[in-house]
């Protein structure tokens, strides 16, 4: 049977791991490398390195980080942060990164997804969306007519690094980007995300279950029960967490025995 | 183990650099290369893959290895095929409607849609037959999968690992010298270069 994935995502910022609480306050939780080494050794399932201001600082992703983390880790690295054409891809892919992970360059133009897909395989494009709930419905919808923010919508997608209001609806962006050759969607609750009360699984699920390509479901986590939640209540695929992990204050290895005594399928 | 010469078959598909590093840590010397010779002759090559099976079987019938590959199939010299790179030796694949090597008689077609496509994470390999390439591998073991169609071989005595995924499909296939795996073994942890260091150790003996 499929295992359900543990994901520990690093932030990089100058090199270094961050994470923030919701987007704003940074804190330095180490090296890229070392913690790669450090969760593969743990039992992690994958890991995601996202570069969380190249966005909005037009700077370029960490290629050498990757090449460092790719000699010594043996799963999966997801890489993403400032991913802008298929030339970036390229070379994450080329560093050793196995998944790009493309977020505000997808909202800019979509067909980057498309092109992607063509050149690469779906199988290494995820398309990260972080979504917000809309507390009070548009009057008239905004622009982008395929998936624009209407007055049924509950989420809206924000882009470069959760700082943009996009107009677009979360979920009728999340078809829409499977249907364009996306392999995976990676799925952050800003609500949620740096508070450690729990995925959003509301979000998760209406997401999940509209969509025939697996989700990850990001931004919350606080203890090993959130993670069982996510994959009951909210029909994740996998789930993905940062400060929980970094500061030690639940081991990956623990989530995992966790999960496995709860019945949920597991890779240990 | 001593230091065996491996070629990796570059051919315009991804994931040669995960390949290149795993077999490092092994201690050997990989070299990627893109040129029908060193194919041809290598010890040991390595056809990993990840990508869209028509454009990479246009690179490999216009650079030469497709040739190379099908020769060395011939002279049963060692090839471990690597995810796309198990599915092409076989005969078709529903992937665009493409030919693909036929080495091995069958066809690659895409997972139903019941369940999510792609299969992407780790699942279990059930051991239909012993063989030197689960040597200290237990049954059962997780790999890292992630691909939208799988392996029909029709002669299923060259199936020896299963995983289900909606239904069983092959999973690792043997055929001599030649072995596969639809997982990728570099981005499986221990388990996985535990696989490599066993077809090396099974190709050169």
């Amino acid at each position: 049977m499929l295992s359900k994935r543990i994901i520990p995502c690093l932030d990089v910022d100058a090199g270094r791991v961050v994470k923030g609480v919701s987007f704003v306050e940074l804190r330095d939780a180490g090296d890229p490398s070392e913690l790669g080494k450090f969760y593969n050794d743990q039992g992690a399932d994958e890991l995601v390195f996202l570069d969380i201001t190249a966005s909005s600082d037009e700077r370029n992703t960490m290629v050498d980080v990757v090449q460092k983390v790719s000699e010594t880790v043996f799963i999966p690295l997801t890489v993403g942060g400032g991913v802008r054409n298929l030339a970036n891809i390229r070379t994450l892919l080329n560093a050793g990164a196995d998944k790009v992970s493309i977020n505000s360059a997808a909202i800019n133009d979509p067909s980057i997804i498309s092109d992607a897909a063509q050149a690469f395989g779906n199988q290494c494009i995820v398309v990260a969306i972080d979504a917000k709930t809309i507390n009070s419905p548009p009057e008239t919808e905004k622009g982008h007519s395929q998936y624009g923010v209407s007055s049924n919508s509950q989420w809206e997608v924000y882009s470069h690094g959760g700082r943009r209001q996009t107009g677009i609806d979360a979920l009728k962006w999340a078809q829409h980007v499977a249907q364009l050759g996306a392999g995976e969607i990676l799925l952050t609750s800003m609500d949620r995300d740096g508070h450690k009360d729990g995925y959003d699984l509301d979000l998760t699920r209406t997401i999940s279950q509209n969509v025939q390509i697996p989700v990850i479901a990001s931004g919350g986590a606080g203890n090993p029960g959130h993670f069982k939640e996510a994959f009951v209540d909210g029909k994740a695929d996998a789930a993905l967490a940062a400060s929980i992990f970094h500061y030690g204050e639940v081991t990956i290895k623990e989530t995992k025995q966790y999960l496995a005594q709860n019945g949920i399928p597991i890779r240990m | 183990m001593p230091q065996i010469p491996i070629a990796i078959v570059d051919y315009g598909a991804g994931n040669l650099r995960s390949v290149e590093k795993a077999l490092e840590h092994l201690g050997h010397k990989p070299v990627i290369t893109s040129n029908p010779k060193d194919v041809q002759n290598a010890p040991v090559v390595i056809f990993p893959g990840q990508g869209i099976a028509g454009p990479c079987m246009q690179n490999l019938q216009e650079s030469g290895l497709l040739e190379s590959l099908k020769e060395r199939a011939i002279e049963n010299k060692p090839i471990f095929g690597v995810c796309l790179g198990l599915q092409l030796l076989l005969s078709w694949t529903e992937e665009g409607s493409q030919d693909c090597l036929g080495i091995i008689d069958g066809k690659n077609i895409r997972f139903p849609q019941k369940a999510k496509v792609p299969h992407m994470g780790w699942n279990g390999v059930s051991q239909t037959s012993d063989h030197p390439l689960f040597k200290n591998v237990n049954d059962k073991t997780q790999f890292y999968f992630v691909h939208s169609y799988y392996a029909v071989p029709y002669d299923t005595s060259v199936v020896i690992g299963t995983t289900e995924y909606q239904i069983d499909f092959a999973s690792v296939i043997v055929k001599d010298k030649l072995a596969a795996t639809q997982f990728h073994p570099e981005k499986s942890g221990v388990q996985g270069l535990q696989i490599y260091s066993n077809f090396l150790e099974y190709a050169i003996d």
